[in-house]
């Protein structure tokens, strides 16, 4: 009979670093002025996060423009056990919100408290960190209005 | 607050695991935390593979518990690198070489780094390990710091070539 297995354990982590390119540079150098850009396309329909190409069209894209940081929860999903790498460390729900100006959704959190203050079609509003960075961790949407 | 564009996105990407090393493992390494350096004898060729694992990747047999082979802490650069370029989790000072060190005996190559002369490193160059002080080994290849050059004439290609 041998000796039991040894157990260790093992992290795997690296960071990537990645150059953002001259649209999505403006969107994060936006959030550090508490400021959220969206890219507007030739139907004029605006996308919230900018991005470089019309997903549709593949056309590039560069017309920046300033959304509200208000908006409507589309769906959600609650968290109620974050794990060590969630952005908070407290139960809250991932959603999707349409930013006031906004023609698409973003992903983002909902630090809402609890499960039951959540509802698809409520509104919500940005929180901002008392210092920002420049990252989509700069803020996180509370219920509002 | 810099005025300056954000121009770089910093992502960091951890997993956590708990790493169970199984029957094989642990036996190689409960043995190097004794200081001694575990291989496995395949039962149909007889070629030792190290370190020391379940069964033979060629010929798909368990090894044997009987099977463990004892090797020496020496060997022979069988291929090597000059890394220039630094990594988060390797604190060695720039550059450095890595190396493939065949033990004598052993049939499959051992990874480490080579303190040595950046000019003189090469293949079939004869090298021993260089531990930590006894008191402070435990389960693990990094019970050997490095490997150096030994005062040896280098070992003829045929003795490695198959195992560049
Ligand atoms: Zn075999």
């Amino acid at each position: 009979m041998s000796e039991p297995s040894l157990t260790a354990p093992h992290q795997l982590a690296y960071t990537y670093k990645r150059s953002l390119g001259p649209v999505l540079s403006r969107f994060f150098t936006a959030l550090r002025d508490r400021k959220i850009l969206g890219v507007k396309r030739k139907d004029g329909t605006v996308l919230v996060p900018a991005r470089e190409y019309d997903p549709d069209t593949a056309e590039s894209l560069d017309e920046l423009v300033e959304v509200q940081d208000t908006g409507v929860v589309r769906s959600w999903s609650w968290v109620p056990k974050p794990r060590a790498q969630q952005p908070l460390d407290h139960p809250f729900a991932y959603a999707l919100v349409q930013l006031d100006g906004a023609d698409t959704t973003m992903l983002h959190v909902v630090d809402a408290g609890s499960e039951a203050q959540m509802a698809t079609g409520m509104r919500v509003k940005a929180r901002w960190a008392k210092e920002t960075s420049g990252a989509i961790t700069d803020f996180v949407f509370v219920p509002g209005e | 607050m810099s005025e300056d564009p954000i121009e770089v996105f910093l992502q960091p990407i951890q997993l956590d695991y708990d790493y169970t090393a199984g029957v094989s493992a642990s036996r190689f390494l409960r043995a190097i935390e004794q200081g001694k350096l575990l291989g496995q004898r395949c039962p149909v060729d007889g070629r030792v593979y190290f370190p020391s694992r379940g069964s033979c990747p060629q010929h798909a047999v368990p090894f044997a518990d009987d099977g463990a082979v004892e090797l020496p802490d020496r060997g022979t650069i069988v291929t090597y690198s000059i890394v220039r370029v630094p990594s988060e989790n390797i604190p060695l000072e720039l550059p450095y070489i890595t190396v493939q060190v065949l033990l004598d005996g052993a049939d499959t190559v051992l990874m480490h780094v080579l303190d040595g002369d950046l000019d003189t490193v090469r293949m079939g160059l004869r090298v021993e390990a260089v531990w930590k002080p006894k008191e402070e080994w435990t389960t693990s290849l990094a019970n050997i710091l490095y490997f150096r050059p030994l005062d040896e004439p280098d070992a003829d290609y045929d003795s490695y070539k198959e195992h560049i």
